[in-house]
């Protein structure tokens, strides 16, 4: 009997244990680009047979679980300050770009028709401009008929990197937002009413009429949303593309950034989306595992040379080429094993 | 010792343990939830409990809003669902014909067992809308232009808010208490309500004069049972509250609850006293819960001694 229970023992550890000693490979945290992670790891495990665990709890969750080193690479929609990264030793890189999109609910308005700029976005957030027919909205958009109706803000009520480039881009567009409420994952919200996830601002936003909420690009295109054209740096009312996303993150200087801390909010250019950001991977620079390191490492050389298509498939924008290379380049330079060697 | 003595023993020892374990794991639960806080309570002290304020990016905090929203909906739940639950549980005992009984009792057995999250989504795509189009209106129409309690009926009819989610949990509490009180009312021996419809009592008089005061207990329980589900109701709740950390005269307007702030903001809580917030918010809750249960309990304690003296 006893010898019975063992064997059984020994067969259930041995079904756990086997798929780990494949070497897969775990990260956590930011949910926004759960979908295309999911959907590189398991095109990646067909060609590859190594597998990717990819826990979405959240970019707070991502900070943490990386930092304990309980995962191989954490995630995170906020890129970390290069202080914040020197001190807990990890670099980062961007993967896919997403972006956000005003989003109304207004009758007669067809999407694209209504322009907006980021410093009336911001007073109308600050619960300033209250009525759609407002001067300031009507100046932008002659010949629009604006009804008399309540604004009614949607935001977030759940923390999330859609807000941080948000309240991010906010902030570079009004003094006073910057001061008042300034940037983060959840801010104080001086007005609105909140839904959870992009799911829940995209509902408040279709219930309610008067609506103006911020969305990622893709909920857009999913749910045929009344979008808003957004004027950037360079005077031009834009719609969101993935053309528009792409521009930002071409015109954007990484280069210049250290530990690729780039918020593409207001980003150069004249096709450029305004209210664009990329999504962040962040690994330790010295590697007790350079052999699982390697395989992170391998997975997103996969991802950003085969993985475009899959990525567009899904409404994320991937990187631009120039901007993998330099990646690359930083991975060699900066992950090193613990004798120094480098781990790329 | 004989086997069936040694037998005897290792069960009541198990069953013991058992018990024990809940002593043990509540223990657990509510040390665990003070040295998390810690920061938090550090920071902000006692001033956390009415503070307004809730601003991640400064990490200044403050739970009145989300305890004023959590205490709210409660309170227009139970406003509601105890008239209603008891008018439920009394047509079923007293009044309802027989082939009716089952197929009703049934159906609240039911909408108990429905997840909350059916709810929410019920109430953010069904009743809110409805809401927004119909009810709000008439409200902000007639009882806003009242003097003083106008207040709570006043603003833009969102659909959403602290009187949407107060009339989901009262859907959602309905069940529980008028279940417990029709089964306690089952109770009530036919004697002695058959001996008060002998003396010329009204079904009425029998349910307030004789069948209440018999099960009160009971009752009372039933209570405590919903109000427990209503004060500490996550997703319901955070489908129709609106979400805000804005302090609100109006009932129309967005709040927030402690279960829905928690559920919210856990994922994303950067930073040590943000965190540790979001925990002294779970704290309040576990006490909060626990005050109400121990009210209930001095109520039935006085209502027994108020027995005994008129005995």
């Amino acid at each position: 009997m006893l010898r019975r229970l063992i064997g059984a023992a020994s067969i259930a550890a041995g079904l756990i244990g086997a798929p780990a000693l494949a070497a897969d490979i775990t990260g956590a945290g930011a949910t926004f680009p759960y979908p295309i992670y999911a959907k590189w790891a398991d095109a990646y495990k067909k060609s590859t047979g190594i597998g990717v665990n990819y826990q979405s709890i959240g970019s707070g969750g991502g900070i943490k679980q990386i930092t304990a080193k309980t995962v191989d690479f954490g995630a995170s929609d906020m890129p970390l300050k290069p202080d914040e990264l020197d001190r807990s030793g990890m670099i980062q890189f961007p993967t896919v770009i997403g972006g956000d999109v005003p989003v109304v609910n207004l009758r007669e308005i067809a999407p694209g028709q209504l322009r907006l700029s980021g410093p009336l976005l911001a007073e109308i957030y600050l619960g300033k401009i209250r009525k759609w027919n407002h001067p300031a909205i009507a100046a932008l958009n002659p010949g629009v008929g604006l009804p008399a109706t309540d604004i009614n803000v949607v935001h977030r009520s759940d923390g999330s990197g859609t807000t941080f480039i948000w309240t991010n881009y906010l902030s570079k567009m009004s003094p006073e937002w910057k001061s008042a409420v300034g940037e983060g994952a959840s801010v104080n919200w001086p007005a609105g009413v909140g839904g959870k996830g992009n799911e829940g601002v995209a509902s408040y936003v279709q219930r309610i009429e008067g609506s103006i909420g911020y969305v990622e690009y893709a909920y857009v295109l999913q749910n045929k949303m009344t979008y808003a054209r957004v004027k950037n740096r360079e005077g031009s009312f834009v719609a969101p593309s993935a053309k528009a996303f792409q521009a930002a993150a071409a015109g954007a200087d990484w280069k210049a950034a250290p530990g690729m801390y780039l918020i593409l909010t207001d980003a150069p250019g004249k096709d450029a989306w305004p209210i664009a950001g990329a999504t962040f991977i962040l690994m330790h620079k010295t590697q007790e595992k350079p052999e699982s390191a390697r395989q992170v490492l391998k997975f997103f050389d996969w991802a950003f040379t085969q993985g475009d298509r899959l990525a567009q498939e899904l409404d994320y924008v991937p990187m631009p080429d120039p901007v993998v290379r330099l990646i690359q380049t930083n991975w060699k330079s900066q992950l090193k094993d613990p004798s120094g060697n480098p781990v790329y | 010792m004989r086997p069936a003595r040694w037998k005897d023993v290792a069960f009541e020892q198990l069953t013991r343990l058992f018990a024990l374990l809940v002593l043990g794991i509540l223990a657990a639960i509510l040390v665990a939830l003070v040295l998390e806080s810690r920061p938090s309570l550090d920071k902000f002290g006692l001033a956390f409990l009415w503070h307004a304020e809730w601003d991640p990016v400064q990490e200044r905090f403050g739970a009145l809003v989300p305890i004023y929203g959590t205490l709210g909906t409660s309170l227009i739940a139970m406003l509601i669902g105890i008239p209603v639950s008891f008018g439920i549980a009394l047509f079923l005992t007293e009044l309802s014909p027989a082939w009716l009984k089952r197929p009703l009792g049934t159906a609240i057995e039911l909408l108990a067992a429905i997840p909350s999250i059916i709810y929410g989504m019920w109430g953010l795509f069904v009743l809110a809308p409805l809401f927004q189009a119909h009810v709000q209106p008439a409200l902000i129409e007639s009882l806003g232009a009242l003097p003083l309690a106008g207040a709570l009926f006043q603003g833009p009819p969102l659909g959403i808010g602290m009187l949407t989610a107060g009339l989901i949990l009262s859907i959602m509490v309905i069940p529980f208490i008028a279940a417990v009180m029709r089964d306690v009312f089952d109770l009530v021996p036919a004697l002695l309500k058959e001996s008060a419809y002998g003396l010329g009592a009204t079904t009425w008089e029998v349910m307030w004069k004789v069948v209440l005061p018999y099960t009160k207990v009971g009752v009372i329980g039933g209570i405590m049972l919903g109000l427990g589900r209503a004060l500490g109701e996550t997703m319901a709740v955070t489908f129709v509250i609106g979400n805000a950390h804005q302090l609100s005269k109006s009932l129309m307007a967005p709040g927030n609850s402690i279960a829905s702030a928690l559920a919210n903001e856990f994922t994303e809580a950067v930073g040590d006293v943000y965190f540790s917030a979001l925990i002294e918010l779970g704290l309040i809750l576990f006490l909060l819960t626990t005050v109400v249960l121990a009210l209930a309990k001095l109520l039935l304690l006085r209502l027994a001694r108020r027995e005994g003296a008129r005995a």
